[in-house]
């Protein structure tokens, strides 16, 4: 099988202290994938490494066997609707065109294409009568949907997305969850960190479970175990978080320099 | 009047140049101040425009004169430093960004104070004038001057034209814009260049504190006028500009009056008046806002008193009493003043007839006072029915939200409880 995306060996530290810790995957392609696990275990850094924002202390990560900045293109990343401030002075379709900025383009001027894209993304998630509000006034699942339809109309093969149903309202949820029924039957890729358990195996084929460490990976029948998910939730790496706050205190290095791969 | 024809019509060629300085030098600081206000970085505008100054000092130090280049290129090392400083505390410590800010423009600040006493005591020459750069000296721009703020203040246009999408995709969403594979660092120093680049140029006019302000003042102004970031640009540059041309103005009429702290007291002026005026989210349209709901409370709470002295008598089928405003007082204890206010409005609206000290309701009236008495119990049933609420609490609930109930919601209700007409129950 063609993976997706292949992270080996990759730990990510902030300020000493591992937050996630040789992690070792490979990703289906094609599939509906979530990622899942307590708070503060590692998953937003997960993307963030994922996507070249985070340099990892160690190890690397390929997309489509390749370095990410050979693929770029056939990446989009959807953040947390709450790390930006939505008073910005740009309209919904301002937003989305966003999604067409690339490296390249700087000096093109806009064409009708890229309008015609930017206009059928803000329709795929149900906001054409809103495309020319101003952001602030939307209501919080509406900016979330807007971030969706920014990612897009980049027009990617793998979608990461981080928490697109958090704080939603249904309409939201719904018009999500049918995209990605319809992105998956384009053989698109999508990832998608997750933290409500009750819902994990109606939206998602294949699943990683994290808590620093990565507890397990596979089908939601493999994966939602009684003896994983009391690994990852139940308090039973009280051991792992001992270690990580000694590292911490005494600005241990995660691993020797040599030992490396 | 006079003078003001003499301002305008350029008499005197150094009100051209000061008024053509002022134009440059506030839009090049507005330009990039406004993409500082909107990365929530304004305050590095006040950190840069302190640091430049040891910069300065050092320039003159090292030319051993008031040589221009090298007090400018001093003044952007240093400037620059002071912004890489501030990003390397935040990054590096647990110091927040406006304890860094502080710690930096302190620090700098403190060493220019070393620098110029050292000057003063031991540089030969003229050094007169170093001291100018804390409060400018507008009003005597000169042509050479004007020209070196032109050319920095087309570079400034000209690199935000160009650099446009990348701009506020950086500013908007940082990370995304990284992970399209923009060059977020190189985006980030081109910002940084050309905020030093505003303020050096500023500083000579204005000085320290005032350019600072130029950096930040224009754009949360214009905030509050436009949620479009182009007008937004272009507003904030207007503002700024007829503030620049406004001390101009005062300092040309009365002579001895400094020109920089006029511009930035116009400026404050104006944005005094975007706060308290803005249709956005200014004062008085807050005010404006409150007062009308006030009294559409009390238009309304009116009407369904009435309503209920009607049932109090059977007789709400027909609503057609004349009342007393001493009998509305008795169904409900309104401010005597406010009710003959309220009547009066409502007898303007047409909603109720007066005659003879007499009240009655008009057709109108009746339909007004029948819908808000209805919403009232409507929102009664519903909280009874979806929520744990005792009765004796659920009136007050309704007082409020019956006043804000729109007809959508009204058919809704109706649907959901399924209840037609004005239910008999008053809690």
């Amino acid at each position: 099988m063609k993976s997706s995306i292949e992270v080996h060996n990759l730990t990510t530290a902030y300020g000493g202290a591992p937050v996630l810790w040789d992690i070792d995957f490979q990703l289906p392609t094609g599939q509906i994938i979530g990622i899942i696990g307590p708070n503060g275990s590692g998953k937003t850094t997960l993307l963030k490494t994922i996507m070249g924002l985070l340099d990892p202390a160690s190890g690397f990560v390929k997309v489509f066997d390749q370095p990410l900045d050979k693929v770029r293109e056939k990446v989009a990343y959807v953040p947390q609707r709450e790390s930006v401030d939505w008073d910005f002075p740009a309209s919904v379709y301002d937003v989305v065109m966003m999604g067409r900025y690339r490296k390249y383009n700087l000096f093109k001027r806009t064409k009708d294409p890229d309008r015609e894209i930017v206009l059928q993304s803000i329709e795929k998630v149900g906001l054409s009568e809103f495309k020319d509000r101003q952001i602030s006034r939307l209501s919080g699942g509406q900016q979330q949907r807007v971030f969706v339809a920014r990612a897009l109309a980049q027009g990617a093969d793998l979608y990461l997305m981080d928490e697109p149903f958090v704080g939603v309202d249904a309409a939201t949820e719904n018009s999500i969850l049918n995209l990605l029924s319809e992105m998956k039957n384009e053989g698109k890729t999508v990832v998608i960190i997750h933290h409500d358990l009750q819902t994990v195996s109606d939206y998602f084929d294949y699943l990683l479970l994290l808590n620093t460490r990565l507890i397990a990976r596979g089908t939601p029948a493999e994966v939602l175990t009684k003896e994983n998910l009391t690994n990852a939730y139940g308090g039973q790496l009280t051991l792992l978080s001992k270690v990580v706050n000694l590292i911490k205190q005494n600005e241990f290095p995660i691993r020797e320099k040599d030992s490396d791969v | 009047m006079n003078s003001f024809i003499d301002f305008i019509s350029f008499k005197d060629p150094n009100v051209i140049y000061v008024v053509l300085g002022m134009v440059f030098i506030n839009s090049s600081s507005v330009l990039i101040g406004t993409f500082a206000y909107l990365r929530k970085r304004s305050l590095i505008g006040d950190a840069v425009a302190h640091s430049l100054l040891p910069g300065l000092c050092l320039g003159y130090i090292l030319a051993g004169e008031k040589d221009i280049t090298y007090l400018f290129l001093g003044a952007f090392v240093t400037g620059w430093l002071s912004t890489y400083l501030v990003d390397y505390i935040v990054n590096k410590t647990k110091v927040k960004q406006d304890a860094a800010i502080g710690i930096v423009l302190s620090g700098f600040f403190f060493f220019f104070v070393v620098l110029l006493t050292y000057i003063q005591k031991n540089a030969a020459g003229n050094q007169g004038g170093l001291d100018h750069f804390l409060f400018g000296q507008a009003a005597a721009i000169n042509k050479q001057e004007v020209m070196l703020f032109a050319i920095v203040c087309i570079a400034i246009l000209l690199s935000i034209m160009i650099f446009y999408r990348w701009l506020i995709s950086v500013s908007f969403n940082m990370d995304f814009a990284a992970s399209m594979g923009l060059p977020v660092k190189a985006i980030e120093f081109l910002i940084t260049s050309l905020t030093v680049l505003a303020i050096a140029t500023g500083i000579q006019a204005l000085g320290v504190i005032l350019t600072a302000a130029l950096v930040i003042t224009p754009a949360a102004a214009a905030r509050f006028w436009t949620h479009n970031l182009r007008w937004m640009l272009v507003l904030a540059v207007s503002i700024s500009v007829i503030s620049g041309i406004g001390g101009a103005y005062v300092s040309y009429i009365k002579s001895g009056m400094p020109t920089g702290p006029w511009v930035v007291l116009f400026l404050s002026l104006i944005t005094l008046m975007s706060f308290s005026f803005s249709t956005r989210k200014g004062i008085l349209a807050s005010y404006l806002k409150a007062r009308k709901n006030k009294a559409k409370i009390l238009h309304e709470n009116i009407l369904k008193a009435i309503y209920q002295h009607h049932e109090q008598l059977e007789a709400e089928g027909e609503l057609d009493y004349s009342l007393m405003s001493s009998e509305i007082l008795k169904i409900r204890l309104f401010d005597t003043t406010e009710l003959l206010k309220g009547l009066r409005n409502l007898k303007r609206k047409g909603f109720i007839r007066e005659d003879n000290k007499m009240f009655s309701l008009t057709a109108e009236g009746k339909k007004e006072s029948r819908r808000i008495v209805r919403l009232h119990r409507l929102w009664e049933q519903y909280l009874l029915k979806r929520t744990t609420i005792d009765t004796d609490h659920v009136h007050a609930g309704a007082e409020v939200i019956e006043h804000i109930l729109s007809p959508e919601i009204e058919r809704e209700l109706e649907i959901e409880l399924g209840i037609e007409g004005i239910p008999k129950e008053d809690y």
